[in-house]
């Protein structure tokens, strides 16, 4: 039972953050936390997270090559709050394949890393290079929408406690009020209430059928 | 508290005396001959005499008590041990009392140890270890015991229980049917390991190792069984857990069968398209999986897919009061 003792050797995962492109679009700022070369770079959310690796679910409305000499897919990821940007090249074939492939509208799950470049006029996008891009169904979409709705939420209450050292990060680096993602999550939640509600809605000649009065 | 306690003292600050004193005679109850006044009156001295504020008094008149007794601080219950489920042991060095069945009996590897080995209840099983300088009874295998005052002991993710002078053992009679340690996460479905899909074990008697490139590392060079699993990450966007899925729950899951495995893979002269083709049906959405523990894996045994969430009313509820 205690011959495993090989435990700190298994290098731990970098977990899948949830974030919507709204906040994600505003993260400029990355980071290592160590001095070694192949340490994980890390985006700093700024509702107080780091983020190596992020769960996007949403509409893919786009893909286009805009490779010059290999292919080079550049897909629009539209979420209830705005638009994540995914590139996939050689050194991602399956992504790449899927992005040509897929007819859009389609909703697809990406699981990938964020990517930030510069522009010529010093403005930091911020982008999505993706592991895994595959299509999926409506309530995965709707599932994962609540689910980055909830933690958004948690970590905003989370943002000023004490020893929340991201927390703290994120108000040295951004100027940015975190009452703006607090209202972009809860409209994207109801957002969803209005869709799901509406196939279930009872009808008016259901309703006085079923009311014995 | 009662209301006697209450008018005895004289106040709020008496009877609060009185409960800190009765807990520490408890604690002491197996070392000491000491009575609840005994303890009071010293507290009392302390709080009244010398303004001591209560805790700092309380800490004060155990340290004396624990010289008097020839005890280390953690040689004596704090305050109330807790019965508890061994699956839910998840700190270190907590009091806990335990119902447990006596699982398996180990040698022991030093002569410090008196009896090693596992412990279990209905929701799993832990190691325990009872050190030879606490001269406790020996435990018999298959036997139903309730521990009193044990701490439970960390290393390196892994949980076990220590007994010490203070434990109570009481065997029971009664039977216990002891549980496998069974989990329940859920999350998306974010990486699909190297080794899924269709893969070749040594067909050594006993090994099952999975081959690569053909060898065992075992057995070397073999003529491999073909098999159908599955190692996945689910990620709730806090944790990672890794899970497995043997044959039987793989061709659940994918609807693929390992001889149509077999066949698309002999098709495309290459295992590995099988891999991904269910990296295409499964990455991406959110799973539940249930089943038993096994190192840092958790085996499926049983999953559903989750769709859209079910209680959006409560959901927006909370969300809104956040």
């Amino acid at each position: 039972m205690s011959s495993n003792q090989s435990s700190d050797s298994v290098p731990t995962r970098e977990v899948a953050r949830r974030v919507f492109a709204r906040e994600f679009n505003d993260a400029s700022y990355t980071f290592k936390e160590s001095d070694d070369e192949r340490a994980p770079l890390y985006l700093l959310l700024p509702t107080g997270e780091r983020a190596n690796r992020v769960l996007v679910v949403g509409t893919l409305t786009e893909t286009e090559d805009v490779g010059d000499e290999s292919e080079y897919w550049r897909g629009r990821i539209v979420d209830p709050t705005g638009t994540f940007f995914v590139y996939a090249g050689q050194y991602q074939p399956e992504a790449a394949n899927t992005l040509r492939d897929l007819e859009t509208p389609a909703y697809v799950s990406i699981v990938g890393k964020p990517r930030t470049y510069e522009t010529d006029d010093g403005t930091v996008n911020v982008s999505l290079r993706p592991e895994s891009i595959t299509a999926v169904d409506a309530g995965t979409r709707d599932r994962w929408v609540a689910e980055t709705a909830q933690q958004t939420l948690e970590r905003i209450q989370h943002l000023d406690d004490e020893g929340n050292e991201y927390g703290r990060m994120a108000k040295e680096q951004y100027d940015l009020p975190p009452d703006e993602y607090r209202t972009t999550a809860l409209s994207a939640l109801e957002s969803l209430d209005e869709s799901d509600s509406s196939p279930d809605t009872p009808t008016q000649s259901t309703e006085s059928v079923s009311d014995p009065q | 508290m009662s209301p006697i306690e209450k008018q005895r003292g004289g106040s709020e600050t008496m009877s609060e005396l009185r409960t800190h004193a009765e807990e520490i005679a408890e604690q002491f109850s197996d070392h000491l001959e000491i009575t609840v006044d005994d303890v009071e009156s010293q507290l009392e001295n302390l709080v009244t005499q010398y303004k001591v504020p209560a805790n700092e008094a309380r800490r004060s008149v155990i340290n004396n008590y624990l010289d008097e007794a020839g005890l280390d601080r953690d040689e004596i219950s704090q305050s109330g041990a807790s019965e508890i489920l061994v699956n839910d042991i998840d700190e270190d060095e907590q009091w806990v009392d335990l119902t447990v069945k006596l699982v398996d009996l180990w040698e022991p590897g030093s002569d410090a140890i008196s009896q090693v080995g596992l412990i279990g209840d209905e929701s799993g099983t832990i190691k325990f270890v009872s050190f030879a300088t606490s001269e406790l009874p020996k435990l018999e295998e298959g036997a139903v015991y309730k521990l009193g005052n044990v701490v439970t002991d960390e290393y390196q993710g892994n949980y076990s229980v220590k007994l010490n002078r203070t434990t109570t053992i009481t065997e029971l009679d009664e039977e216990i049917e002891v549980g496998d340690n069974s989990a329940s996460v859920e999350g998306a479905l974010v990486d699909i390991q190297s080794g899924s899909g269709l893969i070749k074990r040594c067909p050594q008697e006993e090994c099952t190792r999975v081959l690569q490139n053909g060898r065992c590392s075992e057995h070397g060079s073999v003529d491999g069984e073909f098999d159908l699993r599955i190692k996945a990450v689910l990620d709730d966007g806090a944790t990672v857990h890794e899970i497995i899925f043997n044959r039987e729950r793989t061709e659940e899951l994918t609807g693929l069968t390992l001889e149509e495995a077999k066949t698309m893979a002999m098709d495309a002269l290459d295992t590995s398209v099988v891999a991904d083709e269910i990296r295409g049906d499964l990455l991406g959405r959110y799973y539940r999986v249930t089943g038993p523990t096994y190192g840092r894996y958790i085996l499926a045994n049983e999953f559903e897919q989750l769709g859209a969430p079910a209680d959006l009313e409560s959901i927006l509820i909370k969300a809104r009061s956040m």
